[in-house]
Formats: structure tokens, C-alpha cells, sequence
């Protein structure tokens, strides 16, 4: 082989290789990614059913109800719009009424978000911060919740 | 005091660390000897300093120093020796001061045990590892201060995140900062050649060790995070493709390009420049690690830190280095000179497939961890990425690597025979496919995909003892002449070989687990039970717990097979005081077959419980396999010849031991 063949090889295998990466990246960009919305905008847009998505807020209190077997229903807000959900399984360890919370799974025709996964994060004061960025836009924002911190000094 | 005391190290560190940046340097260019020897005691002074500054952290900690604002936030006086100490580096400010140690450790390493090195290469290298410190420095001292004081001193402490309250966690970001840090080595030796314009193949021997040792940390750094994330976090997954988890992986794909680019550099003196711009993007990555983690950009479990003032600081602090280094590259590189070409099928030719593999699949992880940042800043919309993505684009850019990897060694360098390396593997392949039949005739269920993984990872492991046995020329000399062979193999063969085979022993795990796993869900009242992947799990009841800082309420099953009893798991669910949180405690079983893992939920009205169990088979292979390959790197780190300054006496050894043949 020539240098010159050589280099084609090289050069053809990068291209190749990196041809396929790129087609793969666009099409996994197209079908896996998931939208994060608040129930407010759920309520604006036209959902088609089957479509996955988050769905975050707070847990509506009191909304909480156990229903058959490991079936929990509860209610999602922010402030603004509500969207009931459904969830069958284990809750995290932090879901608690009031707190943040983002579900993921689907719209039914029912109007019932199903979710599949539910993550509540870990520090009871702490909130998503897409979670807090929505609530802040709705106007529910609670401030930062926590102990005030004596004052500092060097 | 105490605190005083580490601050003030802290700042005399900046100090000897912004010497120890231009004096060499000067050193250097004005070819001054005295002033390029300044390198040395500074880089071990830098060490000794912030070495002062963590252990005076330290003992604020052990000692509960609650008048220092950060241990107040993340200790508790009734926290456990043990997560004291750890509690060191579980928060922003202490885990950027352990940045800085290792970073000066590292530095300092160099210094002490480089006495070989070309002065002048020795002095660049200490002159740019010192500017990395000096930006970190400046970083700690004006943003996060972890001595800070408190006035009055509050009671008691705040305590530490329970979910990090575990041996796996308090070990796991030491190792994994000495991975991350560890490739400012191969970095700064990039830029010092760069510096100097001049580079060979004695620079790849002198960067390998270095990089090698940085792999090693890393590989064990994430597998324990992995594992702690797989028995803590109760979801019993092991890898989540979380942008946390994806900012530590890049820097070990691009480190594992680097070690395999350098390995050509040294053997053939080729791929030079490739080489360093592989040195450069490997800490650039590590550097965006570090950002990505603590700058708070993340919507992420270790995303502490939500303060702009620190996250544009760091970002500052990379788009110098970056910046800079590839502004350097694109500067002094075409003053390098190229190394010459090989054949397509050779060596050198699969090492660059390799690299070509590496850094696409990391290419691909990179778009996937920032495209939501990018999608977010742009348009406002929040998405996120999660396991599909990763598992349609890195997947398959990895799996055709798999295939090739036992190739690789069976190549000759500059022209290699595919064919006869084929003919040497027809045993490797054989077993892969007898192994694939038998677990497609015996699991007739499951994705029809994961009989080939399993293929996939007994053909890597053969790979290894074909590699082997091709070295020694098994069965074509006599076997004394074998076992002689064998013992004059540098170790860096076997460990490559053992490297390799752990890759094969994970993906077995990676895909037995993924394919075979089972779950359920139900509601269990005590007195009840429920079977899984042959196991019987009976509910024997709740019973509370005391702790040391927290209480918990303790499940008991009571798990038997075919009758025949086998253990008894007791999950359960930590309240902790203190912290005002809660965290839930996996049940697990491990066996060679697989994990036996159950979690409680919560209690319903009735009395019954909700429990998740779930069968993982063989899912600790995926830890071992890591384990193999961080004992493969470091059988590869003991060989002699990568030792610098040891060829010399390993060759005039041989002679010796030649002239007594």
C-alpha cells in the first residue's frame, strides 16, 4: 500500500465511524429524550396520548390516596393547574405531601398521568430546580426553606 | 486555631504555588539552572502546605469544631468516626481542598521521583501543574473557604446527607479525584512538551506510568460508585447514564484512548500528536467533571453546590486551560514531528481503531450530558437524557470495539496478519459460541439480543489466555520453552491481558443483569410470602431499631429455596434526627447466581407493607470485572520498564543474564 492509500484508509475508517455516531446521536435525539412540563403547561398544550414526558410540581396535599395492591393516586401542582397521576410501585424515601416531585411516564385519554417513575430528591428542603424555576414563574414560590444560618465571619 | 492554621497554609500554598508557575519557567527559557531548581522544593513544599491546610480540616472535624461554618453544616457530634473523616470531602468547600491535595500530591510525586526526567521537561511540567493549583487555590480561598468561622459557635452540628452516611461513599471521591486530578499529569507534560517543541518517544514512557496510575483510581472510583448506588439508593440499578455519573466516565473513555495512543508513541513513535491533543482533552474533561459537579448546573443527587458566583468561577478556570492548552496545541504542534504511517491491519492499526471508538463514543456521551444544558440555556425548554439515548448511540459504538478488541494483540506491529490472528482466536471464538448456544438452549426468555452479549464476554476473556499462549508459543515449542517465555513476558502483557479479560468478566454481568433481571411489586401483611427466580420470601414482620444517629424500622423475610432455607434479609427504613431525612436500606443476598434484593416501602392502612424485590443475576460480575481491570493496570504499573529510569537496569540484567548463557 501507499502512503497515499494509507491515509485513505485512515481518513475513510474516521469519516465512517463517525458518519455512524452522528446518525445515531439524531435519530437517539428524536425518539429518547423526554420534556420536562408543569401541570400548567400540560393544561395549554395538545398532549397526544402515549407521548413521555416529566411531569413536575408538588404534591398536593391531602391528595394522596392508596388504592388497590401498590397503586397510589395523588395530585400534582403548581399552584396555577392540577393534573391527577397514577403510580404503581415503591414511593421514594422523600415523597412526601408538599414537597417537589417529578413523575415520568404518560398522558392517558383518561386525563390520568400514569407514571412509571417517580423521583423525589433527597433533602427534604430541597426542591428540583426545575421544579423551583416553574414555581417561581407561577408566582408560588415559598422562598428557600431551611435553618437560617448564623451569621458568618471570617 | 486550628482553622487559622489551615487558611493560612492555604494562602502560603497559593504563594509558593505562584513561584513555583513562573520561577521555572523563567528558569527555563533564559536556560538559568538555579532558577529552573526551584521546581522541585516548591512542588513538595506546595504538598506539604495544603497537606497542613486538609489535616487542620480535619481534626476541625474529628474534633467537632463546630465554630467552623462548614463543619457545623456537614457534621453532627453523634456521626460516626468514620463519616467525621469522610464528611471532609462530602461537601463542596472540603472535596476542593482533597482537589488541590492530589493535585499537589501528584506535583510533588513528580518532583521527588523524577529525578531522571530532562531537567528542563521537569521543571515545564511542575511550572504548569503549579498554574492548575494556583487557579484552584485562588478558587478555594475566594469562594469557598472551608475554614470560615462562626459567631457564636452553634451547639451542634447540621449532619451529613444520610444517603452518603456509607463505607462504599467515603472512599469512593478520594479515588475518584486521584483519577480525575491524576491526568493533569499527562495534561501538564503535554503542555510542558508543547512548551518545549520538542517530543519523543521517551516523553510517552515518561506520561504512561502517570496515566496509568490516574486510570486505575478512576476505574475503581466509579465502580464504587456504581455499587454504592446499587445497594443505597434502593432502585437496584447500578448505572443510571445521570450527568454525575457521565462527567466521571468521559475522562476514563478518553483516559483509556490515551493509555493505548501512548502505548503507540512509545512503542513506534508514531500518533505524537494525537497523543498530546488526547492528554489535553482527557483533563479537559475532567475539569468540565469538575464543573459539571460542582458548579450546580446539574439537576443531580451530587450537585450540592447551587452558588453562579462558584459555577462561573470554574468555568473561568476551564475556558483558561482549555482555552489555553488548545490555543498552545494549534500553535507549537506542527513544530512536532509527525511519527510515520503504518499499515491498516497492524498495531498500531487496531490501537487507533480503538482510539477512533473511544473518543467517538465519548463524543456521543458528551453531546448527550450537555445537550439539555445547551437546549435549556438556548430555548428555555428542559429536557432530559436519559438511559435510551446512551443506549442507542454508546452501545453500539462499543460493541464493534468488543469484537475487535482480542485482535488487537494478536497483530504484529507495523504489519499484522488478520488472518493468522483469526486462526489463533478459532478457540476464543468456539467457546463464545458453544457458551451462546447453551445459555440460548437453557434461557428461552429475554431478548434474543443477550445470548451474543454473553458470547461477547466469553470471547473477550479468551482473548486473554490466547494472547497468552500465542506470547509463549504455546504448543509449538517444548513446554519448558513455553514456561521460559512466559516468565521473560513483561508484566505489562499479562496485565494488558487481565485489563482485557475484566472488560469481558463486566460484560457478562452488564448484560445478565440487564437481559434476566426479575422484579415484583406487591403487598405484603406479615405472615405472608412471595417467590422470586425460585426463592421463597417469607414475611416475618416489622420490629424497630436503634442506631447510632438514626432509628429504623426493620423487616425480617425469611428467604428459602426449594424448601431448603437460605438466608434471612432485613431491609429496612432510617430515620435520621438530625438531618431530618430518611433513607431505605436494600436487603440483599449476594450469590455467584445473583443478588437476591429487597426493598421496604412504605405501610398502608391495613398493616400490609409494600416491598419491591428484585433478582439481579450475576450482577456483581460488573464489580469484579472493574476490580480485574484496576488489578490488571496495576500489574501493567509494576513492570520495570515502565518504572522511568528502570530500563537501564533491566537491560543490563538481561546482558548479565545473557553472558552467563
Amino acid at each position: 500500500m501507499t502512503r497515499k492509500q494509507r491515509r485513505g484508509v485512515l481518513i475513510g475508517t474516521c469519516l465512517v465511524v463517525l458518519g455512524v455516531a452522528v446518525g445515531l446521536v439524531l435519530y437517539a435525539m428524536r425518539d429518547s429524550i423526554v420534556f420536562f412540563y408543569a401541570p400548567s403547561d400540560v393544561a395549554e398544550m395538545q398532549m397526544s396520548p402515549g407521548q413521555r414526558f416529566r411531569l413536575g410540581g408538588l404534591v398536593e396535599t391531602s391528595s394522596v390516596v392508596r388504592g388497590e395492591g401498590t397503586t397510589v393516586r395523588f395530585v400534582i401542582t403548581d399552584g396555577a393547574k392540577t393534573l391527577p397521576v397514577t403510580y404503581t410501585g415503591v414511593l421514594p424515601d422523600l415523597f412526601r405531601e408538599g414537597q417537589g416531585v417529578i413523575a415520568e411516564g404518560t398522558l392517558e385519554p383518561d386525563g390520568v398521568f400514569h407514571a412509571d417513575n417517580v423521583l423525589a430528591k433527597h433533602d427534604e428542603n430541597y426542591m428540583p430546580p426545575e421544579v423551583a424555576a416553574k414555581l417561581k414563574t407561577q408566582g408560588v414560590w415559598r422562598g428557600e426553606a431551611g435553618a437560617a444560618a448564623p451569621s458568618a465571619t471570617n | 486555631m486550628i482553622a487559622e492554621t489551615g487558611h493560612y497554609a492555604l494562602i502560603l500554598a497559593l504563594g509558593v504555588a505562584i513561584v513555583q508557575m513562573l520561577v521555572p519557567l523563567i528558569g527555563t527559557h533564559y536556560r538559568d539552572p538555579k532558577l529552573t531548581a526551584v521546581a522541585v522544593p516548591a512542588a513538595q513544599a506546595e504538598f506539604i502546605l495544603i497537606g497542613i491546610a486538609f489535616i487542620a480540616l480535619m481534626t476541625a472535624y474529628v474534633t467537632s469544631d463546630f465554630s467552623v461554618a462548614n463543619v457545623w453544616q456537614n457534621s453532627h457530634s453523634a456521626k460516626p468516626l468514620l463519616y467525621k473523616i469522610s464528611g471532609v470531602w462530602g461537601n463542596h468547600e472540603g472535596s476542593m481542598v482533597l482537589w488541590v491535595l492530589i493535585l499537589a500530591l501528584f506535583g510533588a510525586a513528580v518532583a521527588t521521583f523524577g529525578n531522571n526526567l530532562p531537567r528542563q521537561l521537569q521543571a515545564n511540567v511542575l511550572a504548569v501543574q503549579s498554574s492548575i493549583a494556583v487557579a484552584f487555590l485562588l478558587f478555594i480561598i475566594i469562594t469557598s473557604n472551608p475554614f470560615m468561622r462562626l459567631d457564636p459557635a452553634p451547639f451542634d452540628g447540621e449532619g451529613l446527607n444520610p444517603v452518603l452516611q456509607d463505607p462504599a461513599l467515603a472512599f469512593h471521591p478520594p479515588f475518584l479525584y486521584a483519577g480525575y486530578v491524576g491526568f493533569s499529569m499527562a495534561f501538564s507534560f503535554a503542555v510542558a512538551a508543547l512548551i518545549d517543541g520538542r517530543i519523543d518517544a521517551a516523553w510517552a514512557r515518561w506520561v504512561r506510568p502517570w496515566t496509568l496510575a490516574a486510570w486505575m483510581c478512576l476505574t475503581i472510583g466509579i465502580a464504587m460508585g456504581s455499587w454504592w448506588a446499587y445497594y443505597e439508593l434502593g432502585w437496584g440499578g447500578f448505572w443510571f447514564w445521570d450527568p454525575v455519573e457521565n462527567a466521571s466516565f468521559m475522562p476514563w473513555l478518553a483516559g483509556t484512548a490515551l493509555l493505548h495512543s501512548a502505548l503507540v508513541m512509545e512503542k513506534r513513535d508514531a500518533l505524537k500528536v494525537w497523543t498530546i491533543l488526547l492528554a489535553i482533552i482527557t483533563f479537559s474533561l475532567s475539569l468540565m467533571g469538575t464543573f459539571l459537579v460542582r458548579s450546580g448546573v446539574l439537576t443531580s443527587v451530587h450537585a450540592f453546590a447551587v452558588d453562579p458566583a462558584r459555577g462561573v468561577f470554574i468555568l473561568a478556570i476551564m475556558g483558561v486551560f482549555i482555552g489555553g492548552a488548545f490555543a498552545l496545541f494549534a500553535w507549537r504542534a506542527p513544530l512536532l514531528s509527525q511519527g510515520g504511517l503504518f499499515a491498516p491491519i497492524s498495531r498500531e492499526g487496531s490501537l487507533v481503531l480503538n482510539n477512533l471508538l473511544l473518543t467517538v463514543a465519548c463524543a456521543a456521551v458528551l453531546v448527550g450530558t450537555l445537550y439539555p444544558l445547551a437546549l435549556e440555556a438556548i430555548t428555555g425548554e428542559k429536557i432530559s437524557v436519559g438511559a435510551p439515548f446512551f443506549n442507542l448511540t454508546f452501545v453500539p459504538l462499543i460493541v464493534p470495539l468488543l469484537i475487535a478488541m482480542p485482535f488487537g494483540p494478536l497483530l504484529a506491529w507495523k504489519r499484522g496478519d488478520l488472518l493468522a490472528a483469526a486462526q489463533r482466536l478459532m478457540t476464543a471464538a468456539i467457546a463464545a459460541l458453544a457458551v451462546m448456544i447453551l445459555v440460548l438452549a437453557v434461557n428461552q426468555h429475554g431478548p434474543w439480543l443477550a445470548p451474543l452479549g454473553i458470547g461477547l464476554g466469553i470471547w473477550l476473556i479468551m482473548g486473554a489466555p490466547t494472547e497468552i499462549a500465542y506470547r509463549v508459543k504455546l504448543f509449538d515449542v517444548s513446554g519448558s520453552e513455553s514456561w521460559r517465555r512466559a516468565r521473560n513476558l513483561p508484566r505489562a502483557t499479562f496485565g494488558g491481558a487481565l485489563a482485557h479479560a475484566g472488560v469481558g468478566v463486566m460484560v457478562i454481568g452488564l448484560v445478565s443483569t440487564t437481559a434476566w433481571r426479575s422484579e415484583r411489586i406487591e403487598l405484603l401483611a406479615p405472615g405472608e410470602s412471595l417467590d422470586i427466580a425460585g426463592y421463597d420470601l417469607a414475611f416475618a414482620g416489622v420490629a424497630p431499631r436503634q442506631g447510632p444517629n438514626y432509628s429504623e424500622r426493620v423487616a425480617k423475610f425469611v428467604v428459602t429455596r426449594g424448601g431448603e432455607p437460605v438466608t434471612e434479609l432485613t431491609p429496612s427504613k432510617r430515620a435520621f434526627a438530625v438531618e431530618k431525612s430518611a433513607t431505605t436500606e436494600a436487603g440483599i443476598h449476594n450469590s455467584w447466581r445473583g443478588d437476591l434484593y429487597v426493598v421496604l416501602g412504605d405501610q398502608l392502612k391495613d398493616g400490609a407493607y409494600s416491598v419491591r424485590v428484585y433478582f439481579n443475576p450475576m450482577v456483581r460480575l460488573i464489580w469484579i470485572g472493574a476490580l480485574i481491570m484496576f488489578f490488571g493496570g496495576g500489574l501493567s504499573l509494576s513492570d520495570r520498564r515502565l518504572r522511568v529510569g528502570a530500563p537501564k537496569r533491566a537491560r543490563s540484567k538481561m546482558a548479565a543474564a545473557a553472558a552467563v548463557e
